[in-house]
């Protein structure tokens, strides 16, 4: 399967690949997939407590190159918005910047699996509750 | 200059020897006779030319050219064969041993096989991919006909036991079959030696022509038959009928009679280009090798790069380097190799393999440009793989309670 020109790009030059202290009550760590399926992803992100802006977020993914790109892309993403506008990233926003096709939509779900993990994480770190998201799964 | 891309992927299928093509070409175009037609010209010049590929191809794996029965390929030979079997010796028995890691092509006939209400032990592998003998022959009962294993595994390129397979198959009467694919024309096969009844092999994996393959079944002590699984004009001995594909036969004798004179030598260097490539990637932290390295191919080699996976990994070199992958990913279906889980391989190092199929047009240099590249890229994606990092840190991954999506 030839995959699409934006793909190989983050695969390539992947933009935010590295790790933040998951000690820090500033941080959120999403840990979404399984060896067993071929693919982790870990995506973290940093927020100003003050005004719920994401200011830093990394990832590290091992899965094919989709996966490498849904998460560069979502970490790029990420930074800048505050987040509640984070939790509104869809899967199908990343599957459509991507080009992926229908067999590798399962890349961009884990993305956004992890996305709202590290939310949660984050939530849960700093006393809010927990929000509660439909399953996308598709593994 | 290296010529891009580079073709590892020799397993899945060959590039045709020009010399072969050469052979083929009179066939397409003058001499394109129905070998079938006995009263003119045309006729008995294409039957020439199918009775002297015969003799090519039957003496490559030291047959007599009357037990060649030629095929669409390695498919249709395992079809026949199995399906054949069953049919022709229902009176004696139902059971057919085979094994786990076995090509589609041989699993799926099985499968039908028990729909149609016979019985099949799949028997398990061990660790490195070979199959126990002790297990085999517990298996066999009084009404086993045949037993289907192959002679070396397309994935991990393991040979198996043949000699001491059939030995026991003649020991309790029972029919041996074995898929050839991956050894005829790489490593000596001869069908007396070895003491095969049945063997499917097929021309594209041996610098020949797609499309065309053949059925080796034997005539004497003791004489089988299979039951046609077509029905037509009862060629290739009333077993399989169909007009005969001259020039895929021509093609496919002259790559038999190339594969017979350079086997040895090609078995040689590319060995040694092969244990290049592997002690090489061995460096490489966390890599292992995939299946007995002994009863090997010469020239495959099946190595896991642990906590990176395949399809990620090929990613990184495949505009350059045609390989294949282990990982479900590269396959249309979620599930990693079947072959490499019957290793007892976990799913992370089923994940995370690679295949190499070096071939009679590989030469050292690409070999050298291929350490390089995947090296590299096993690096640059394992900075970015999670599972590294906690495997750097000391963390037991199994003890992570995985969010399973
Ligand atoms: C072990 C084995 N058996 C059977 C086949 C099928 O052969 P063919 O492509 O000629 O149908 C292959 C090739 O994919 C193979 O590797
Ligand atoms: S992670 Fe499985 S195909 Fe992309």
């Amino acid at each position: 399967m030839a995959y699409s020109e934006k793909v190989i790009d983050h695969y390539t030059n992947p933009k935010n690949v590295g790790t933040l202290d998951k000690s820090s009550k500033k941080v959120g760590t999403g840990l979404v997939g399984a060896p067993e399926c071929g693919d982790v992803m870990r995506l973290q992100i940093e927020v100003d407590d003050a005004t719920g802006v994401i200011t830093d977020a990394k990832f590290k993914t091992f899965g094919c190159g989709s996966a490498i790109a849904s998460s560069s892309l979502a970490t790029e993403w990420l930074k800048g918005r505050t987040i509640d506008e984070a939790v509104t990233i869809d899967n199908m926003d990343l599957v459509e910047e991507l080009n992926l096709p229908p067999v590798k939509i399962h890349c961009s779900v884990l993305a956004e699996d992890a996305i709202k993990a590290a939310i949660n994480d984050y939530r849960v770190k700093n006393g809010l509750e927990e929000l509660a998201f439909e399953e996308k799964g598709v593994h | 200059m290296l010529k891009f891309p580079i073709y590892l992927d020799n397993n899945a299928t060959t590039p045709m020897d020009p010399r072969v093509l050469e052979a083929m070409i009179p066939y397409f175009t003058e001499h394109f006779g129905n070998a079938a037609s006995r009263n003119h010209p045309f006729g008995w010049q294409a039957e020439e030319a199918v009775d002297y590929a015969r003799e090519q191809v039957a003496q490559l794996i030291g047959a007599d050219p009357k037990e060649i029965i030629f095929t669409s390929g390695a498919t249709e030979g395992d079809n026949l064969a199995i399906k054949g079997v069953y049919e022709m010796y229902a009176s004696k028995g139902n059971h057919i041993i085979t094994a786990t890691t076995e090509h589609k092509a041989v699993l799926d006939t099985c499968k039908h096989i028990e729909k149609l209400g016979g019985e099949v032990t799949y028997l398990q592998v061990k660790p490195d991919g070979l199959i126990d003998l002790t297990e085999l022959e517990a298996a066999i009962k009084p009404t086993t006909i045949l037993i289907a294993i192959m002679y070396a595994n397309n994935e991990i390129g393991v040979i198996q036991p043949v000699k001491e397979i059939s030995t026991i198959a003649k020991k309790h009467g029972v029919l041996f079959f074995t898929d050839a694919v991956q050894a005829v024309g790489k490593i000596p096969v001869d069908v007396q030696k070895d003491g095969i009844d049945i063997m499917a092999f097929t021309a594209h994996k041996m610098y020949g022509p797609k499309g065309i393959g053949a059925l080796y079944v034997r005539r004497k002590n003791p004489r089988v038959k299979v039951t046609a699984q077509m029905d037509g004009g009862g060629h290739e001995r009333g077993m399989r009928s169909g007009t005969l594909n001259v020039p895929g036969i021509v093609g496919f004798g002259k790559a038999c009679e190339l594969a017979r004179l350079d086997m040895e030598a090609d078995a040689k260097r590319l060995s040694v280009l092969r244990d290049k490539l592997e002690n090489a990637l061995l460096q490489i932290e966390e890599a292992y090798v995939n299946g007995n390295r002994e009863h090997r191919l010469p020239h495959v080699a099946n190595i896991s790069f642990k906590h990176v996976e395949g399809e990620g990994l090929l990613m990184g070199f495949n505009k350059n380097i045609a390989l294949s992958s282990g990982s479900a990913c590269t396959s249309a279906s979620l599930e990693p190799s079947y072959v490499l889980k019957a290793l007892g391989l976990g799913d992370d190092l089923a994940h995370s393999s690679l295949r190499f199929g070096l071939g009679r047009f590989t030469t050292e240099e690409q070999i050298d440009y291929t350490i390089e590249q995947i090296s590299n890229t096993v690096h640059k994606l394992r900075e970015m793989s999670p599972l590294w990092e906690m495997y750097k840190e000391g963390i037991d991954l199994n003890s992570i309670e995985w969010a399973h999506h």
